[in-house]
């Protein structure tokens, strides 16, 4: 997992863009070290070749130079925008979310990582990948600030309660690496940290059944929105149901009481659970209760989940389906949703 | 030598004397015992965090114990000793003695703006002794509204009484260096340290009163329970993190600036030369000051703010960084064809050369947003910005105490235990945070407790540099106390130096000058123009000193 030797001076470089990363660490510390060397020789050199050779002397003035203040501002400047263009590009590769990716929820707690897979299984503090495939992270806390940290793929992002953030790696090499968290979480923040186990993809297929009997996120969605929090009386009842229809509205735009529209997401989708008065989707009372409070993060995402599986969204690359969207129904879209409103 | 005439220092001898006082060297000194006070206690708890990192697990200070030292490190260090060092103390002293004024414009508000300090300062060591707080200095919400039970309020209290402080003192400079100027001393005439202090006081009186509102503001969600930060009762607490960056991105050129402009005149100084670029060191301050403004973002690269944000504030940092390595060159440049001599403030300089060369280069690693989200919160920014603030702003410091020292005092300390402080401290510093750029960049988080052991080598490397730079930062409060009784008169002016403040006896009087001075010399003028007496000076010096 960590280098063996006496003083480990470089860390295991273990996803897709973590060379990128490298290898703009070494580009810098070359920049460095072209800068360091003729200030510091200049410097020495000055110290010793100019050094008092009578008390209180003066030696002839120099008031500086345009010219030379015009190249050591302009070298700097040309080389700033190098580094500021290649950590842009690393940038985005970190943080662009790959639209093909296994997902996995995280929701941070004091001081714990609770983690849970598609498939339903659950870890603390350990997170079970397998090699080579893109794995896109949906995280969420329940209480404070926390961070999402693996050095080894160079790659981190903050945990914000009442919103999702998200991360995505690759990881290239089976083995076992730091998960930290970064971000200061009070008491035990140097307890918060685990592992994440990068598994051949046919050891990580067998793990996987290992704890086989538990519901995925879809199911255990669908069991709290027919059943635990009853939101089926109003959002699945057919043409008199009094709510939106939500089969196939992800991904769609939704025009709002007021005038602004956004694009049906998982945060959107999140937000509606907790403060459905606070976006009204036009065509409809603002009648639906809040959520909040009733709900845990844990099941939220089950929610979320379940919700994007009506519109055909399984978000696993693997496995695509539409369970619960029936196949001929071209009317459940939300402009027909506005003209069901409207009538 | 003649005998001491009355001075700032013979005007009275009673408390209220100096309790009451008005004359801004008076108040420097007094600023300058108390932040030295903040620094030692600042330096206690950087002692127990690097005696706790000796080992792998959290042994020596158990967690909740460990969380409150780092906090209370950084909050003593940064608002009790790094914002005033400066500016209150040698700003204080200097300013009116530079310009050839007899005080500040407003002596009564400069009075107030110690007691503020006081005030701030007493209120949250109250608050360290009841029990502490640890949040970190940062205050991130939700964190420090709602979970925290340590004494959140009182402390920021502290800060904010503290800020009004830093407020008055930046209103003070700037109104006195508009409007208190010798004849003669025009704006270009006018010596780097108060250009520098210029554009200090331009970030104080523009940035602070931000802190001030969001302190407030945390306070209105912690007593009254008004969602503001707290997303559970609907605020946001990223809206938190770019308030406080706000302003807390500004305050490091707070504490950086002055240093640059102490280095400006002890680099020139000491070189005998005057300053390469004068104009251009000039606006590079101003420039500091004015995008430092615009890149608080840099510090929110992960936190989940959007690319395109993050892209921006990336640009605007890369930005900044321009007039900093102006700044690198002119100095270096001013050396050249100089006659140098190596004086404990010339030693100090040169190793802020080097120190802040690493500090400066360090940040565009963090400015380089794709390389930054693996750095970030991790021992890499650690030593960053220790770089930037120990090796920058205290060894700054440090050399501006010691070169103004003879006038502040009269008396003159021994150069050889001088020197020898210069040298620990820079290999002491080295020592302790250079491996920590190693560890951050292998991922060791900042702000843990217990560690992979992996990661303890670099940590013992870090925790001797750090009593070698200990006892190196311990040694001027010795020497220099020591000097004040038995040091050897320093004369008014011992380096035979143009500025107004070396034309005035040591130590001053208490209206600064007995006459009131007309300048006609440029800044750094050094030859004959200056109006010195050269040939004297060598003379009485006698044989010239080749090292």
């Amino acid at each position: 997992m960590q280098t063996d030797s006496w003083i480990p001076l470089f860390p295991e470089s273990a996803s897709s863009f973590s060379w990128q990363v490298d290898a703009l660490y070494f580009y810098l510390i070359g920049i460095s070290v072209a800068f360091m060397i003729p200030i510091v020789a200049a410097i020495f050199w000055f110290v010793v070749r100019y050094r008092e050779r009578e008390k209180f002397a003066t030696p002839d003035e120099i008031h500086g130079s345009i010219v030379l203040e015009t190249v050591w501002s302009i070298i700097p400047f040309v080389i700033s925008m190098t580094i500021f263009l290649g950590g842009a590009v690393v940038y985005y590769t970190q943080y662009r979310m790959p639209e093909d990716a296994m997902q996995v929820y995280v929701v941070g707690k004091q001081w714990m990582w609770k983690i849970q897979h598609e498939t339903g299984q659950r870890e603390i503090n350990e997170l079970h990948v397998p090699v080579n495939t893109k794995v896109k992270l949906t995280m969420t806390t329940e209480d404070v600030l926390h961070d999402f940290s693996i050095p080894a793929f160079r790659t981190k992002a903050d945990v914000v309660p009442g919103r999702y953030t998200y991360l995505w790696f690759e990881a290239t090499k089976p083995g076992t690496y730091h998960l930290f968290c970064a971000e200061y979480c009070g008491l035990n923040h140097s307890g918060m940290i685990g592992s994440v186990v990068v598994m051949e993809q046919n050891d990580f297929e067998s793990w996987l059944q290992g704890n086989a009997s538990n519901l995925t996120p879809v199911e255990q969605g669908r069991d709290l929105f027919e059943n635990k929090l009853g939101c089926a009386s109003c959002h699945a009842g057919g043409s008199g149901q009094r709510g939106a229809v939500l089969e196939n509205i992800y991904g769609k735009e939704v025009k709002f009481v007021g005038g602004s529209s956004t694009i049906v997401d998982d945060e959107y989708l999140r937000n509606s659970i907790l403060n459905p008065s606070s976006q009204v989707v036009e065509g409809y009372q603002p009648i639906m209760p809040t959520f909040k409070g009733q709900v845990t993060e844990e099941q939220l995402i089950s929610l979320v989940a379940y919700i994007k599986s009506l519109s055909g969204v399984d978000a696993s690359a693997t496995a695509p389906s539409a369970p619960a969207a029936p196949a001929p129904a071209p009317a459940n879209n939300m402009g027909s949703n506005s003209n069901q409103g409207g009538r | 030598m003649r005998e001491p005439k009355d001075s700032y220092l013979t005007n009275g001898y009673s408390l209220k004397s100096w309790l009451l006082t008005k004359d801004h060297k008076r108040i420097a000194l007094m600023y300058l015992i108390s932040i030295s006070v903040f620094f030692f206690m600042g330096g206690l708890y950087a002692a127990a965090i690097r005696l706790e990192l000796l080992t792998p697990g959290s042994d020596l200070l158990q967690s909740a114990t460990y969380n409150k030292a780092f906090t209370q490190h950084g909050i003593l260090m940064i608002f009790f000793f790094l914002i005033p060092s400066i500016p209150a103390t040698l700003g204080n002293f200097l300013l009116p003695l530079m310009i050839g004024a007899k005080d500040l414009a407003l002596p009564r508000i400069n009075l107030l703006s110690l007691y503020l300090y006081w005030i701030g300062g007493l209120l949250t060591l109250y608050a360290l002794m009841q029990g502490g707080v640890d949040t970190g200095w940062t205050f991130y919400t939700p964190y420090s509204t709602t979970f925290s039970n340590s004494y959140v309020m009182a402390v920021g209290l502290g800060i904010f009484i503290n800020g009004f402080s830093s407020i008055l003192t930046g209103l003070n400079f700037i109104v006195t260096i508009h409007t208190m100027r010798a004849p003669g001393m025009t704006w270009f005439r006018l010596p780097l340290f108060v250009w520098a202090h210029y554009a200090t006081s331009l970030v104080m009186i523009l940035g602070t009163p931000v802190i001030a509102i969001t302190v407030l503001l945390l306070a209105i969600e912690r007593v009254v329970k008004v969602g503001i930060f707290d997303p559970a009762i609907g605020g946001d607490p990223i809206l938190f993190q770019h308030l406080f960056w706000f302003y807390s991105h500004p305050a490091v050129y707070i504490m950086i600036l002055p240093g640059m402009g102490v280095i400006s005149e002890v680099i020139s100084s000491f070189s005998r030369k005057k300053i390469f670029g004068y104009e251009f060191i000039a606006f590079s301050s101003i420039a500091i000051a004015v995008f430092g403004f615009l890149v608080w973002g840099h510090h929110m690269f992960v936190s989940g703010q959007s690319i395109y944000a993050g892209l921006v504030f990336s640009f605007l940092t890369m930005v900044v960084a321009v007039p900093s390595a102006i700044k690198v060159f002119n100095w270096t440049a001013t050396m050249y064809k100089g006659s140098i001599s190596y004086d404990t403030p010339m030693l100090y300089a040169i190793g802020f050369l080097g120190l802040f060369l690493v500090g400066g280069l360090t940040g565009l690693f963090l400015g380089s947003v794709g390389l930054t989200v693996h750095l970030t919160d991790t021992y890499f920014v650690v030593a960053h910005f220790h770089y930037v603030m120990v090796g920058g702003q205290v060894i700054a410091y440090l050399a501006g105490i010691h070169y103004w020292w003879p006038k502040m005092t009269g008396k003159m300390y021994s150069e050889f235990w001088g020197k020898v402080s210069a040298m620990l401290v820079f290999v002491g510093f080295n020592l302790t945070f250079f491996p920590q750029f190693i560890l951050g960049y292998q991922g060791m988080p900042r702000r843990y407790a217990s560690y992979p052991a992996e990661f303890q080598v670099l940590n013992i490397f870090s925790t001797a540099g750090a009593s070698v730079l200990g006892v190196g930062l311990l040694m001027p409060v010795v020497y220099l106390t020591h000097s004040i009784f038995a040091g050897k008169p320093a004369g008014d002016n011992p380096w035979m130096l143009p500025g107004l403040e070396w034309r005035t006896q040591s130590p001053p009087p208490t209206l600064n000058f007995d006459e009131q001075p007309v300048v006609t010399w440029e800044a750094y003028e050094f030859g004959e123009e200056s109006g010195l007496d050269l040939e004297e000076a060598r003379r009485a010096a006698g044989r010239p000193s080749v090292v």
